[in-house]
């Protein structure tokens, strides 16, 4: 059974008179363990086909399956604990808590996970997962105290605070130079290559090229679905 | 999330900017601080108004005789003479609910003279023993007359320390004999210095003697006076009550007349007064006191009382309820200044709630229900409020120490003050909080991690 199943998915907005839909009609599946980038021009729908897959929005129509349960038409309570538990989320802007230490950042989500860990067993966890991501020296720092790509591998620690077995990144490294870029690529690599199913949006041929499966998103269509590199091609 | 820890979340999102939050609770310190100096200064007063009352005598209750009215025109309270020694005596035996009694006679102005002084003491009163407890008299030097002496009708008095100033030029009067019209009273007794009463007349200028001395020595209204004792053999009670038929009185039996001789002459006192056992039991007594009077007096359910029943309760539940109204309509001052700060609170929170969309959104998108985002800007609101809250309660305690010692005013820290003020900050925060917070809980995450 795939991880995600995506049957017929639809998402109109209603502005006003107009309708606009934005999806129309994906039908995807996702293995568990996979490494996909959904790719488009901005404006295409990729970023509110992630928001689906992330239990941020609700789809029009269709059916989203998530480890067999469909989660489009569950309640909110139900969204959010997957969220908590099952996805981890990368944004573009890091989104990290200001003035709000690193190991602060990473535990915060765990202070939303049901049966309650001791602050000891939080600072455990957090210093682990900023371990993880090589920041076991910045552990007492602000985000303001550092770069780009610290900030994006702190909001990489806090993704996987729970153990996610899904991780999201919208526009991984959009505010990063090419240098960090590569650099949190690779963590992502390592990441699948620990068996975390990831899935990346992204607008760059470059960034998806890092990716074992490239969607090719446009107009609210799948207009491509091929793997990269050896296994697979055009 | 647990309590504690949202508490903690909520303490540190306040200290990413200390001089918001304080300036935000301002409001709140300032009302709540201005409730507790109004509720201490407010307890203070009252407490000291009953003080004075029981200095007074808390639980007396004074019994007048009625009023004349021959021909129809009444003659004024008082004017009746109805009640007797045997009254005072029955309601000491007979009434449950009273503890102590004393017949009160009264002289009006009357001179005093000790050597080459003289004053007029602006009363004098003639009493027994008890006297002393009902109106918590406590003596300076000296004792006070027993039973004994008011049987023979002594002629002993206790005076009080205005008399000792003016007749005795402020030396010690003990033993010494003062002359109160054709009699000679030796002092006995200094009283203690108590101050002017609640209508500021001086308590201190005072003479109590035995009530037999007085009757019989000093006042000759309405028994005759001391020299012409035989008028009083006309004021018996059969004739004063004519046509009753019947001796309204038992008679004196054979022997108690040999022994107290006199006794029979004093048939009439002009006050009595008696203390409740408690001062919830005043009503008891008053109630005892008019049922066994009215038996005593043999009155028809259809005649008025002839006598009159003073309460000292009603005048300081009177004193109370002013002093009541003054701190309560303080206390709504107070309170108006909470709602402004309560409405700075809300405010700030909304502020607040737009300033964070981004963190909304983000602690949504790692799983925060909407009930915990709910909670948090609550918490946060609440914790603002209790800052403020117990900031207030030390500043309002200052502020009444301060009022006391610079104005002398009389203060009384209240536990319920200080409860109440916790609960009322904390329920400002909650009513002001709750706006900001429902509207953060209801935000579009999505919508909330765009927000620039």
């Amino acid at each position: 059974m795939p991880l995600i199943e995506l049957r017929n998915i639809t998402k109109t907005y209603f502005l006003g008179e107009m309708d606009v839909p934005v999806l129309k009609g994906i039908t995807l599946d996702i293995d568990k363990g996979d490494y996909v980038a959904l790719m488009g021009a901005s404006g295409s729908g990729k970023s509110t086909l992630m928001n689906i897959l992330g239990c941020l929005d609700r789809q029009t129509a269709g059916d989203y399956f998530f480890e067999g349960e469909e989660l489009g038409r569950a309640s909110g309570d139900r969204r959010a604990v997957v969220r908590n538990r099952k996805i981890g989320f990368v944004f573009q802007s890091f989104n990290l808590l200001p003035r709000t230490s690193a190991l602060e950042n990473v535990i915060m989500p765990l202070s939303y996970t049901a049966g309650d860990l001791s602050a000891k067993e939080c600072r455990k966890r957090g210093l682990a997962a900023l371990e993880k991501v090589g920041l076991a020296d910045r552990v007492g720092h602000y985000p303001s105290q550092l770069s780009g790509g610290q900030q994006q591998r702190v909001a990489i620690a806090r993704a996987l605070i729970n153990h996610p077995p899904v991780l999201f990144a919208d526009e991984p490294t959009g505010n990063l130079d090419s240098h960090t870029s590569e650099e949190v690529m690779a963590m992502f690599g390592s990441l699948n290559a620990q068996g975390i199913t990831v899935i990346l949006v992204t607008h760059s041929l470059e960034i998806a090229a890092f990716a074992r499966r490239v969607v090719r998103i446009s107009d609210g269509e799948i207009k491509e679905d091929y793997l990269n590199g050896k296994e697979g091609g055009k | 999330m647990s309590l504690w820890n949202t508490v903690k979340v909520a303490l540190r999102a306040l200290m990413r900017n200390p001089s918001r939050a304080l300036l935000t609770t301002l409001g709140i310190v300032i009302g709540i601080a201005a409730v507790i100096t109004m509720m201490e200064i407010g307890n203070g007063s009252s407490t000291s108004i009953r003080r004075s009352i029981e200095k007074m005598g808390a639980n007396s209750v004074l019994v007048l005789p009625g009023w004349m009215r021959p021909g129809g025109v009444s003659q004024g309270a008082g004017t009746a003479v109805s009640l007797t020694p045997a009254d005072a005596e029955a309601i000491g035996r007979e009434c449950p609910s009273v503890a102590h009694y004393s017949p009160i006679v009264r002289a009006g102005s009357i001179q005093v003279i000790f050597g080459n002084n003289n004053w007029v003491p602006s009363q004098m009163y003639g009493v027994s023993p008890d006297y002393m407890k009902i109106r918590n008299w406590e003596l300076e030097e000296g004792r006070f007359f027993s039973e004994r002496e008011v049987e023979r009708n002594a002629r002993v008095c206790l005076v009080g320390s205005t008399i000792v100033r003016e007749l005795f030029g402020g030396r010690s009067p003990l033993d010494c004999e003062m002359r109160i019209r054709n009699s000679t009273f030796k002092v006995i007794g200094v009283l203690k210095t108590k101050g002017a009463n609640m209508m500021g007349m001086d308590e201190d200028d005072v003479v109590l003697a035995p009530w037999t001395a007085v009757r019989m020595r000093v006042t000759g209204r309405r028994s005759g006076s001391a020299t012409s004792t035989s008028r009083t053999a006309a004021s018996t009670p059969g004739e004063l009550f004519s046509g009753s038929g019947v001796a309204l009185y038992p008679e004196q039996d054979s022997s108690l007349t040999k022994d107290k001789l006199l006794v029979p002459r004093f048939t009439y006192i002009d006050q009595i007064l008696f203390s409740a056992v408690s001062p919830d039991k005043v009503s008891d007594a008053v109630r005892e006191v008019t049922r066994l009077l009215r038996e005593r007096h043999r009155l028809k359910a259809s005649q008025e009382d002839d006598f009159r029943i003073r309460n000292s309760a009603d005048f300081m539940k009177m004193l109370n309820n002013t002093s009541t109204v003054m701190t309560n309509l303080l206390l709504v001052v107070a309170l108006i200044s909470l709602v402004v700060g309560g409405v700075g609170i809300m405010n700030i929170m909304l502020v607040s709630v737009t300033e964070r969309t981004r963190e909304i959104g983000l602690r949504m998108a790692v799983g925060a229900r909407s009930r915990d985002i709910l909670k948090q800007f609550l918490i946060e609101s609440i914790v603002l409020c209790l800052v403020g809250g117990f900031t207030g309660i030390i500043l309002g305690h200052g502020a009444a120490l301060l009022v006391e010692s610079q104005l002398n005013w009389p203060i009384e820290s209240s536990p319920g003050a200080v409860v109440s003020a916790v609960i009322v900050s904390a329920a400002v925060g909650v009513i002001f909080g709750f706006y900001p917070a429902w509207k953060a809980s209801k935000l579009d995450p999505i919508e909330a991690l765009r927000y620039e």
